[in-house]
């Protein structure tokens, strides 16, 4: 025994660093081998040949074979490496999974203060690193756009991340919330702040609506509906031309005014009521502070209501809903007041939307805006909060990134776009995350009560809901 | 007998119908206040069937569940919806399959009991979402009523883990807390002692005489575990084929020639002679 246990860590430290068997690099061989061949005839017809046309305006084949070597080559290499790294991992004694990488929970910590800071003086931020007002307007309206965003995951969080419902159609409310504005203040001239709380009743309105038949459904059902409903919501905001001036939608929507002092140049308008020089971008800033308070309230609203019984009950909803029917909970209520609340954010958020644009059509509330929103919840994870927030800048940030990526021109040729690779970069994006960080950026739950000391629950015991 | 005299559920003529399949033909039995009731029977007597019906997940083709509270009103658990039994009725369930909000803390799963009751203080949500006093209070109270049964159950220590981390013999101690918590006048426990050992199986009999004893909740009980059953019931149905066989004290039960034909079988001589007694 004394003897053999010096030797005993130098065994596995070789199996370590060992370097891969001949068995190992024959199958990681073969494997490749396979891979190139499918390659090969996957770009025989794909890549192989190329139409073009000669100066008599005839089609004519091009061969490209060096393109399907090329090809064909990578994904050889790429195989082979793979295979060899998954041999040489299962050769390797199995260490233990860390539940949660600290650096990461250090991470969420300092986030929330640190996001908060930065929201806060995003505006001068811009307009310092900018060297203008004028010329943070860009900078500005990015900042409107993903905190629209980010309001939208939060109150959507609701429906999907708590009470566990699927919901594909939450754009739908996003739309009732905007037309409610937009018909309201041009029909009757009401104001914002009156149009806003009445868009936000109209939403939750629209949310039991859709709640009731969809309250036996689960998982697939459950989606398709709620898909089908948003589908409903945007082909009668087409359709009904005497209400919603159909297609061509509609314009001139009243524009924000600082609790009823309009931004304009006039005598009575912002500018000249607090005496500085008149600036379009006066109202812009206005707007951001506004959506940052609409989000930030959505944020309280939902992190006090998962400390109340009903937030509770939509959790244990999302975990067992036979056993809640056991415990005397009303899951039809309960499920209810889930689509209610999370719609009536949406419908703040539409009003938002529509008084900063000045004009709605139904254009802007197509399945695309639902599928987004929902992935900003699922990217977040677990219900998560902070989760929801980061996403929604990575989701709608990011994008803008690729606008000025110019040196890829110089890669790719003058004609090379990388906007156009949004929704490809978007797709690997979430592959990539869903075989790394399957339940989303943020991996675990936070207890909503504690007793004696708070720990973060892995998220492998918190199920997904019914759908 | 006490559940003859004083009953806190009768159950008449239950039937329930599965398509062509009848599942519990024309049961009739009553469980006494403040007995422990054992409903036994082999695999497939419709046992969890009848937990089913008094609980409102199913509703009964025929028959009538009378639940009598100590006030003496009577609910037809037969006619309320399905979450009212719990709040209403004050019937509170456990599940063969264990069922506990796995992602959520233990102590949590004890809150979501007391969702009716906190509901209530939170005045719908409203008064709660505003951060009244009458709340914080509530939930103080309910914290408290978590506290004394994580206590009962040796699980205090444990109240911030999630639930679906406890060995399964405390999950099933959980989730009986979880539902005497709801302040039941009757517990159904369905299987409460499967896949315990001697020494748990042997602490789950002394918390439901505890149970019993110091709460006055009456309990109905299905289980396999002859020495559960056996040991501490007061009162024993025997099912077999959706109809009773048998019901009485456990000696009665125990020496009930139907039941050991149902449980053992017969010798092949003794098939016509016992089928005659049972009346087969």
């Amino acid at each position: 025994m004394a003897l053999n246990t010096p030797h005993a860590p130098a065994i596995t430290a070789a199996e370590v660093t060992a370097p891969a068997t001949g068995a190992q690099i024959a199958a990681a061989l073969r494997e490749a081998g396979i891979a190139a061949l499918l390659t090969l005839g996957l770009s025989i017809p794909i890549l192989a040949f190329k139409t073009e046309q000669d100066q008599a305006n005839a089609l004519y084949l091009q061969p490209r074979w060096g393109m399907v070597a090329a090809a064909c080559a990578l994904i050889f290499a790429l195989r082979f490496a793979l295979c060899l790294r998954a041999a040489r991992r299962a050769a390797a004694p199995a260490r233990p999974k860390a539940p949660a990488s600290p650096a990461l929970q250090k991470l969420f910590g300092i986030a929330v203060p640190l996001f908060l800071g930065v929201a806060v003086t995003y505006p001068m931020l811009a307009t310092l690193a900018s060297g203008g007002l004028g010329g943070a307007r860009y900078w500005i309206d990015l900042g409107i756009l993903i905190l629209t965003y980010v309001m939208l995951g939060w109150g959507l969080n609701i429906v999907v991340g708590l009470a566990g419902l699927l919901d594909l159609g939450y754009v739908a409310f996003y739309a009732v919330g905007a037309y409610s504005y937009a018909l309201l203040s041009t029909t009757f001239g009401w104001s914002f702040w009156l149009c806003l709380p009445l868009a936000g009743i109209l939403a939750a309105f629209w949310g039991i609506i859709l709640g009731f038949p969809v309250l036996r459904l689960r998982g697939d059902y459950l989606a398709i509906v709620t898909l089908a409903f948003g589908e409903i919501i945007r082909l009668v905001l087409i359709n009904w031309v005497d209400l919603t001036n159909g297609g061509a939608g509609i314009s001139s929507i009243p524009r924000v005014t600082f609790f009823g002092v309009p931004f304009d140049s006039s005598e009575d308008g912002f500018a000249s009521l607090f005496g500085i020089p008149f600036s379009p971008m006066h109202r812009m800033v206005f707007l951001y502070y506004l959506i940052l308070v609409l989000a930030l309230i959505t944020n309280l609203v939902t992190i006090r209501l998962r400390r109340l019984p009903v937030g509770r009950a939509w959790e244990a909803l999302r975990e067992d809903e036979i056993a809640c029917r056991s415990l005397g909970i009303n899951t039809r209520n309960t499920k209810l007041t889930a689509f209610a609340i999370g719609a009536m954010f949406g419908g703040f958020a539409g009003s938002f939307f529509a008084v900063r644009q000045g004009f709605v059509s139904p254009e802007s509330f197509n399945f695309l805006e639902s599928a987004i929103i929902l992935s900003i919840v699922v990217l977040g994870g677990m219900g998560s909060q902070v989760g929801v927030a980061i996403a929604a800048v990575l989701m709608v940030g990011a994008p803008e990134l690729l606008r000025n990526l110019d040196f890829l021109k110089q890669v790719f040729g003058a004609g090379f776009d990388p906007n156009e690779y949004r929704l490809l970069i978007f797709g690997l994006a979430m592959v990539a995350m869903m075989v790394w960080r399957p339940r989303g950026l943020v991996g675990h739950r936070e207890p909503s009560i504690v007793l004696t000391e708070r720990k973060a629950i892995a998220g492998s015991l918190v199920k997904e809901g019914h759908g | 007998m006490r559940w003859q005299d004083d009953p806190v559920l009768e159950v008449e003529h239950l039937k329930m119908r599965f398509g062509g399949l009848v599942a519990v033909n024309d049961l009739s039995f009553s469980v006494g206040r403040g007995d422990i009731t054992a409903l036994i029977g082999p695999n497939g007597a419709g046992k969890t069937t009848v937990f089913n019906c008094i609980t409102g997940f199913y509703r009964p083709s025929e028959g009538m569940l009378s639940l009598r509270h100590d006030d003496g009103t009577t609910l037809l658990l037969e006619r309320l919806p399905g979450h009212s039994i719990s709040w209403k009725a004050k019937v509170a369930r456990t599940f063969q399959n264990i069922r506990l909000f796995t992602g959520m803390t233990v102590l949590e799963n004890l809150l979501v009991a007391r969702h009716n009751p906190l509901m209530l203080a939170s005045g719908f949500t409203v008064f709660g979402l505003l951060g009244l006093p009458g709340f914080r209070d509530a939930e103080r109270q309910a914290v408290e009523q978590a506290k004394f049964w994580l206590e009962k159950i040796n699980l205090i220590d444990r109240a911030d883990d999630p639930a679906g981390d406890l060995p399964y013999g405390a999950q099933r101690r959980l989730e009986i807390a979880r539902a005497m918590c709801t302040d039941p006048i009757l517990l159904c426990l369905d299987e409460p002692a499967a896949g315990l050992n001697p020494r748990e199986s042997h602490e789950l009999n002394e918390l439901l005489l505890s149970i019993r004893q110091d709460h006055g909740t009456s309990i109905l009980l299905i289980e396999h575990d002859m020495s559960v059953v056996m040991g501490i019931s007061d009162h024993v149905v025997v099912l077999d084929y959706g109809t009773k066989i048998a019901d009485g004290t456990p000696e009665e039960v125990r020496n009930d020639q139907s039941v050991i034909a149902a449980y053992l079988g017969v010798e092949d001589e003794e098939v016509e002679h016992v089928e005659a007694e049972v009346g087969l």
